[in-house]
C-alpha cells in the first residue's frame, strides 16, 4: 500500500501502459514541460521524448482529430483536453469522426484512442470550464465513457481505457486530482461494464459516477447511524452501463437514487430511473430519484455555485424524503 | 514535363485511371437517374487529373484521406470499383456493408482513411496519419484531399500548423472547382489563390493546373520526396472544375453568375478527352491501343455495376454490428 494523490494515480497509470506499450503516444496542451495543467504528466516528458508525449498548439479539432488518425494507422493515442467543456471545440472530431469511424467503415478500421479530461465544478470556475459533460456525449453511440471515483479505480480504469480497441471518453473529477489515497502498490485493468458495490445497505440504493460516489459513502456513514442502510453502486462506466448490477440491487431495497454531478435534464438519472422502471417496476415501492446539478449554468461566484453542486448533504437530504 | 518524356506505360496508367473515374461516375450518375440508389452522390467529373496525377506519385503503403467528392481518390488508390458501387447502392457486398455509402467510403487495406460528410473533417485525421508516419520512422507521406471551401475551416489552419511546426510527411492538396455547393470562393476569400496560405506557414504551397494530369504530377512528386525526406508538408493547389453541380441533384445553375459559358469553357479542357488526343498526337500510343484499353475498362465498370446491381440489401441486423468491437453496448 502507498498514500497517492488521484492525479499520480493517473500519472502511474499512463505511466505504466506507455513502458509496456511504444504505440502509446500522448498530444495535449501542457502535458509536457509542466507536466499538465492538474500535473497528471508529470515526468512523462522527461522519460519518454517529446514525441510519445507533445505539447501542442491550441487546436483542438486539430488533435483530437490528429489522435483519431493515429489511432486509424497504428497508435493508441492518449489526447489530453484541459478540460471537458473543451470538447465542445473538438465536437466534430469527438462525435462526428472518432465515435463513428468503425461503424461507418462496416468495422474495417478501429479507432483505439482515449480523450482524458476533466468534469465538475467547485473551484469559482463558472460557465465554461466546470460542466460535466457524460451524458452529452453518451448521447452518441461509439464511444465509452469512463467516469472513476477513486484513485485506484481511476488508474485501473484508465489503463483498460487505453488497452481497449475503441475510443474511450475519460472524465476525471478536477475536485478530487489533489486529493490523497491509500492505494496497492500493484493495479490491475478493471474491466468496462461491472459496476462496484462501494457499500453494502437494504434499505436504498444510490447508483454513483466520479465523486459523487465519495459524498454518497459520505452521507451513508451518517444515515447509517439513524438506521437508513444505503447500498452505493461504482458505476464505474456509463458506456457500457452495468444495469444489471443496479436491478440486482433495486430488487433487494425497492429504491433508488441516481446520484451525477452533470445538469439534471436528459441525464444520466432519467437514462438509469427510466431502464430501472422498464425492466423492474413492479419492485419499486417509491419513484426513482436524482441528485444533480439543476439546470442552470455553472456560475462563479461560490456563494451562489456551491448550493448548486451535488453534496453529501443533498444526498443524504434526498434519501431522507424515502424514510418520512 | 510534356508527354513525350513520359513512358508510355506510364502515360497509358494516367489515362486508364481518368478513364475509369470518368466511367465510374457516369455510372453512378445512371445509378441516380434510373431511381436505383438512396440519397445523393458528389460526382468527381472534370477533376480526374487532380486525384490520378497525386495518387501516381504514392506508393503503396502511403494513406490518403478523402472527401464529400470521394469517389476519384478511391479509383486513383485502386480501390476495388465493384464494392464502392455496391457501396454506393447500399448493398451488403459494399465495402461497408451499406453502413456508410458514397460520402463514407472507405478502404483501409488501400491506405484510405475515409472519405468524409464534415467538411475539413479529414484534414486533421490525416495529418495524424503522417505523425504515426514520423513516431515510427518509416518513408510512408499521408496526403488530405479537399475542396476549396474545407480550407476556410478551422481544421485546414489547425493542421497545417502542426504539420509544419514538426515537419510532418503531410500533402494537402486543394481541389479548387471554384464552388462550394453555391457559394463561390472567389466571394469568400480574399486571394484569388489559397496555396498562398502555405507562405503563413513557412511551407511551399504551389497553385497547378488541375486539367493536366502530368502537371498535377509533377507537383506531388516534388511534395512527396520532401515529405519522405522528412521536410515537412506542402500545400498543392490544383485549379479544377466539376462537371455536375455539387451532387447528382444539383442543376447548378448559379455558375452562370460571371459567365453565360463558364461551364462551356472548362468543359474544353477536359482532362481526359484532351490527355487522350494529345498521347494519341504526340505517337505515344495509337487510337487501337486506346481503344483496347478503353474496352478493358470498360468491361470491368459493367461488371461492377452488374455486382452492385445484383448483390443483395444487407439485413436489418446489420445495422446493429460494429458501433463497438462487441458490437452494441
Ligand atoms: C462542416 C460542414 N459544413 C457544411 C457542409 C455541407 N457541405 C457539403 S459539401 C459542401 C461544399 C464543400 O465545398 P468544397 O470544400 O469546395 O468541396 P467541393 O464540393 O467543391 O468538392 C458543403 C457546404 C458539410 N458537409 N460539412
Ligand atoms: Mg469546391
Amino acid at each position: 500500500m502507498k498514500e497517492i494523490t488521484y492525479a499520480q494515480a493517473i500519472c502511474e497509470a499512463l505511466d505504466e501502459e506507455m513502458e509496456r506499450d511504444d504505440n502509446i503516444v500522448m498530444l495535449g496542451e501542457d502535458i509536457g514541460f509542466i507536466g499538465g495543467n492538474f500535473k497528471c504528466t508529470v515526468g512523462l516528458l522527461e522519460k519518454y521524448g517529446d514525441l510519445r508525449v507533445k505539447d501542442t498548439p491550441i487546436s483542438e479539432q486539430g488533435f483530437v482529430g490528429m489522435g483519431v488518425g493515429m489511432a486509424l494507422t497504428g497508435l493508441r493515442p492518449v489526447i489530453e483536453l484541459m478540460f471537458s467543456d473543451f470538447l465542445l471545440v473538438a465536437a466534430d472530431q469527438v462525435i462526428n469522426q472518432m465515435a463513428k469511424i468503425r461503424y461507418m467503415s462496416g468495422g474495417q478500421a478501429n479507432v483505439p484512442m482515449t480523450i482524458r479530461c476533466p468534469i465538475g465544478a467547485g473551484r469559482s470556475s463558472a460557465a465554461q470550464h466546470s460542466q460535466s459533460m457524460q451524458a452529452m456525449v453518451a448521447q452518441f453511440p461509439g464511444t465509452k465513457i469512463v467516469v472513476p471515483s477513486t484513485a485506484r479505480e481511476a488508474k485501473g480504469l484508465l489503463k483498460t481505457a487505453i488497452r481497449d480497441d475503441d475510443p474511450v471518453l475519460f472524465l476525471e473529477h478536477k475536485m478530487e486530482y489533489n486529493k490523497k489515497y491509500q492505494i496497492d502498490d500493484d493495479v490491475e485493468p478493471i474491466p468496462f461494464g461491472k459496476a462496484r458495490i462501494a457499500r453494502e445497505g437494504k434499505d436504498i440504493t444510490i447508483a454513483a459516477t466520479s465523486s459523487m460516489v465519495m459524498k454518497s459513502e459520505e452521507a451513508a456513514e451518517k444515515l447509517a447511524k439513524e438506521g437508513i442502510e444505503c447500498e452505493i453502486i461504482d458505476l464505474r462506466t456509463i458506456v457500457p452501463l452495468d444495469t444489471e448490477t443496479i436491478i440486482e440491487s433495486v430488487k433487494k431495497t425497492g429504491k433508488l437514487i441516481v446520484a451525477d454531478e452533470a445538469h439534471e435534464r436528459c441525464g444520466i438519472g432519467a437514462e438509469i430511473a427510466a431502464a430501472v422502471a422498464d425492466d423492474i417496476f413492479y419492485y419499486l415501492d417509491a419513484p426513482c430519484g436524482r441528485v444533480a446539478n439543476p439546470n442552470v449554468p455553472l456560475p462563479f461566484s461560490p456563494a451562489l455555485e456551491f448550493p448548486l453542486i451535488p453534496s453529501a448533504d443533498k444526498v443524504y437530504d434526498k434519501v431522507k424524503t424515502y424514510f418520512k | 514535363m510534356k508527354v513525350k518524356d513520359y513512358s508510355k506505360e506510364q502515360l497509358t496508367d494516367f489515362y486508364e485511371t481518368m478513364f475509369k473515374m470518368r466511367r465510374f461516375e457516369e455510372e453512378t450518375f445512371e445509378f441516380y437517374k434510373k431511381g436505383m440508389m438512396a440519397g445523393l452522390a458528389h460526382l468527381y467529373m472534370g477533376e480526374e487529373a487532380v486525384a490520378t496525377g497525386v495518387c501516381a506519385a504514392l506508393k503503396e503503403d502511403d494513406y490518403i484521406g478523402s472527401t464529400h467528392r470521394g469517389h476519384g481518390h478511391l479509383v486513383a488508390r485502386g480501390a476495388e470499383i465493384d464494392r464502392m458501387m455496391a457501396e454506393i447502392l447500399g448493398k451488403e457486398t459494399g465495402y461497408s456493408n451499406g453502413k456508410g455509402g458514397s460520402m463514407h467510403i472507405m478502404a483501409m487495406d488501400k491506405g484510405i482513411l475515409g472519405a468524409n460528410g464534415i467538411v475539413g473533417g479529414e484534414i486533421p485525421i490525416a495529418t495524424g496519419a503522417a505523425y504515426t508516419i514520423k513516431y515510427k520512422g518509416t518513408d510512408q507521406v499521408a496526403v488530405s484531399f479537399m475542396g476549396d471551401s474545407a480550407t476556410n475551416e478551422g481544421t485546414f489552419h489547425e493542421s497545417v500548423n502542426m504539420a509544419a511546426a514538426w515537419d510532418l510527411p503531410c500533402i494537402y492538396v486543394i481541389e479548387n472547382n471554384l464552388y462550394g455547393i453555391s457559394v463561390d470562393i472567389r466571394d469568400v476569400t480574399n486571394t484569388p489563390d489559397l496555396a498562398v496560405r502555405a507562405k503563413g506557414y513557412d511551407i511551399p504551397g504551389v497553385v497547378v493546373d488541375g486539367m493536366d494530369v502530368t502537371a498535377v504530377y509533377e507537383a506531388a512528386k516534388k511534395a512527396v520526396k520532401r515529405a519522405r525526406e522528412g521536410k515537412g508538408p506542402t500545400i498543392i493547389e490544383c485549379k479544377t472544375y466539376r462537371w455536375q453541380g455539387h451532387h447528382v441533384g444539383d442543376p447548378a445553375t448559379y455558375r452562370k453568375r460571371r459567365s453565360e459559358t463558364e461551364k462551356e469553357d472548362w468543359m474544353a479542357k477536359c482532362p481526359v478527352t484532351n490527355f487522350r488526343k494529345e498521347i494519341i498526337e504526340a505517337g505515344k500510343v495509337t487510337e487501337d491501343e486506346i481503344k483496347q484499353l478503353e474496352e478493358k475498362v470498360e468491361a470491368e465498370i459493367q461488371a461492377a455495376v452488374k455486382f452492385a446491381a445484383d448483390s443483395p440489401y444487407p439485413d436489418a441486423s446489420e445495422a446493429f454490428t460494429d458501433v463497438f468491437q462487441e458490437g452494441t453496448l
